[in-house]
């Protein structure tokens, strides 16, 4: 087992998380581009159906760079992770809670997927009701990538994720000031949950994945925490 | 027989982007409701038009095909 | 039997109108004779009642003036090629949104087997297994003369079908055939895009045969006394009696029978006579036209002869203003109430209404903006025919003859502001009261 520790995280390993981080500004665009069109913002250069074809076309590619994060996560042999586990949540046996998000994430991307693409037969009505879980995917997504990333104490990570967090932040503002004071009350649970959220990260992050032994108390199996080096 | 541009104007929440991708036929009113050419769609448009029914976020701008004993609304 | 009537052969509908109260169910088949048609289901509507309503040309009360034996034809073939079980159903309209309109309130109150009657005989007309009464919730008294209506055909044996009743929330549109249908279908009382058209699927996804309340008390009578006798009054594109609601400047204004074709001015007289001096007519309710005070004299009421000056008799409403209230004001609010009974559901109707009622609270006001009377011809051009319902059209055609008519009376108030008159009392009846800032 340390044999294999030693020999270093393999191409599959570079991949899963490379395209992890991927995915999550993919993702960040798609909510950016969403948000754009449903508050209906305007731009000489930028035709509505434009704006509309980018998002669509971004999130399918989201869930293109997802399946290669799953499969090469699947197939590298560092961490015990099996196909269902993309699936089923909290079922694994690495890091199951901060895996079992991504899993979570990753179903409701799926059902914002095939929800839109049979959205005629389904209903506008359906199809926007469901749309909505787009802003419960994402923060999933983002505490996923931060509780099960092996490099979320690199600065540049690090950076990458506070940009997209900032800008969904903005993107959630526009969207719930956007045709104020209609709806006032939800808006404002809206912003009230997002700042709840950063508020949130900025108080758990230093102690949580930033802090000391993350790798154990996440849930790493003790049979790779050795070769780990407390990362 | 012939295809033609019809809105649900009960669906129809001025999103404007059928008029982007069909400015040929489709015009838009004070207030960003779709005004239709009601004419026959031309087949050189016809492609477009298709794409413009798929642009719209709410379903409401459909292509309606004539048939001869079809009776206006 | 022939019913009693004058030698005009008026009234047909009102004969013996009980002054208080409703006319019981046995008054009710004394007066007209057993309900015809009885226990005989005629499945494919090209029965012999069908043939009857067409005979006699029987068409809505509603406002549409559809020809009811196209509708019943309709209905049946759409019956005819739904799968077993899709039975049509019928819906007999007394919502009566119209403000000014107070005759199927009347009927119901007053004469409520006349409706029902004919409600059963469509049914059976049609094949249908249900009738549903539409009735506007808060017409209490009408309300409890139905249920009563209902208990005692329920204690003489019922009619073989289910009869229910279905209240409808106020508005103007509530009463629009889709709408009815939506309500029923447990919706709101909103118009939906039509086709498809209630005849082909309505409540329940079944055929359904809307008819107005009035249009069913005179199938009743058709029913038990002929084609021939129908015809016997009225025009040969118009045939029968009507009921007309009448109010203004009139000594006795409410509901009067009439003969299709009749004079205006007899059915003036026969509400007494003018109180003032008429400066115009409105003919058709809230969604018809204007005509001028002295083109009364000549006018005919019926459809065709109406046809010829660009007004319709449409729900048989009819308001004559008074050369002493203020055209302007009065025009002005009622649109300002058609646009906020806008069902708010398609754009050109929710915002064009409301652009040319607030330009016509411009003019009233004083402050017209440049333009104005193109502006409102504009947003006019916009807002009809661009909705799921009639309701622009008809609010357009208003406005429309109300501008060529109080062209002068407009441009005064363009220049001067309001008058002495606005400050008067209310003429046309509305529901909610409008006050218009200009008026205060």
């Amino acid at each position: 087992m340390t044999t294999i520790a030693a020999a270093g995280p393999s191409t599959y390993w570079y991949l899963t998380r490379s395209t992890g981080a991927v995915s999550l500004i993919l993702l960040t665009i798609s909510i950016a581009l969403g948000v754009a069109g449903v508050s209906r913002l305007r731009s000489p250069r930028w035709p509505r159906f434009v704006v509309d074809a980018l998002h669509r076309n971004v999130s399918l590619l989201a869930v293109v760079f997802l399946l290669v994060h799953i499969v090469t996560a699947v197939l590298d042999s560092f961490a015990p992770i099996s196909l269902i586990d993309a699936f089923v949540p909290f079922i694994g046996s690495y890091r199951p809670f901060w895996l079992g998000l991504g899993a979570v994430a990753f179903d409701l991307l799926l059902a914002l997927t095939l929800t839109s693409l049979v959205r005629r037969r389904l209903g506008y009505g359906a199809w926007r009701a469901t749309h909505w879980l787009a802003y419960a995917c994402w923060p999933i997504a983002l505490l996923h990538g931060l509780g099960t990333g092996s490099d979320v104490k690199s600065t540049w990570l690090l950076a990458l994720n506070l940009s997209c967090l900032a800008a969904v932040g903005l993107a959630v503002g526009v969207r719930a000031i956007t045709g104020w004071p209609d709806h006032a009350r939800i808006r404002g649970a809206a912003l009230g949950a997002s700042a709840v959220f950063a508020v949130f990260l900025v108080l758990w992050l230093p102690g949580g994945p930033l802090g000391h032994g993350w790798a154990r108390r996440s849930g790493t199996p003790t049979s790779l925490l050795a070769g780990a080096a407390g990362k | 027989m012939s295809l033609r541009l019809k809105v649900n104007p009960i669906a129809c929440e001025a999103h404007g982007m059928c008029a982007e991708v069909l400015p040929e036929l489709i015009a838009l009113d004070d207030w960003g409701y779709p005004i239709l050419n009601e004419r026959p769609i031309t087949p050189e448009l016809t492609a477009l038009a298709r794409r413009a029914a798929e642009a719209c976020p709410t379903f409401a701008l459909l292509i309606e095909r004539d048939t001869p004993d079809h009776q206006e609304r | 039997m022939s019913p009693q009537s004058d030698p005009a052969g008026l009234p047909r509908l009102l004969v013996r109108m009980p002054a208080h109260g409703s006319m019981g169910l046995a008054e009710h088949l004394a007066l007209h004779g057993e309900l015809p048609f009885a226990g005989r289901r005629e499945r494919r509507g090209t029965g012999l009642l069908v043939d009857l309503v067409e005979q006699a040309g029987l068409r809505g009360h509603g406002g549409a003036a559809f020809p009811l034996a196209r509708k019943m034809r309709a209905v049946t073939a759409g019956a005819g090629r739904a799968p077993i079980g899709k039975r049509p159903i019928v819906l007999a309209n007394a919502a009566e949104g119209e403000p000014a309109s107070r005759k199927d309130r009347l009927l119901l109150e007053s004469l409520p087997h006349l409706v029902l009657d004919g409600g059963v005989l469509a049914a059976r007309a049609v094949g249908a297994d249900e009738l549903i009464l539409c009735v506007d919730e808060s017409a209490e008294v009408a309300l409890r003369s139905v249920t009563r209506a209902l208990s005692e055909r329920e204690r003489a044996g019922g009619d073989g079908l289910r009869i229910g009743v279905q209240t409808v929330p106020a508005g103007y549109v509530s009463g629009q055939e889709s709408a009815l249908v939506n309500l029923c279908n447990g919706g709101p009382a909103k118009p939906t895009l039509t086709p498809p058209m209630p005849f082909q699927r309505g409540v329940r996804r079944r055929p359904t045969l809307i008819s107005n309340a009035e249009t069913l008390a005179h199938l009743t009578l058709i029913a038990r006394h002929g084609p021939r006798w129908f015809r016997a009054l009225g025009t040969p594109a118009d045939p029968g009696s009507a009921l007309v609601t009448l109010s203004g400047a009139v000594s006795h204004p409410g509901v009067y029978e009439i003969e299709h074709g009749a004079p205006l001015q007899s059915l003036i007289e026969a509400a007494g006579g003018t109180i003032a001096p008429v400066r115009a007519a409105l003919l058709g309710g809230y969604g018809g036209t204007w005509l001028d005070g002295p083109s009364i004299p000549e006018l005919l009421l019926s459809n065709d002869r109406l046809a010829a000056h660009g007004a319709s008799l449409g729900a048989g409403v009819i308001a004559l203003l008074s050369a002493e209230a203020c055209s302007v004001a009065e025009v002005t609010r009622v649109t300002r109430w058609l646009a906020e009974q806008s069902s708010g559901q398609c754009g050109p109707c929710v915002n064009g209404l409301d652009a040319i009622a607030g330009a016509l609270e411009e003019v009233l006001a004083g402050q017209p903006s440049a333009g104005v009377g193109k502006r409102i011809a504009r947003w006019s051009t916009l807002a009809k025919g661009r909705g799921a319902c009639r309701h622009p059209d008809g609010v357009v055609s208003f406005v429309a003859s109300a501008l060529v008519l109080f062209a002068e009376e407009l441009a005064d108030h363009a220049r001067h502001g309001p008058c002495d008159a606005c400050v008067g009392p209310h003429v046309l009846p509305l529901p909610t009261p409008i006050e218009l800032a200009a008026a205060a």
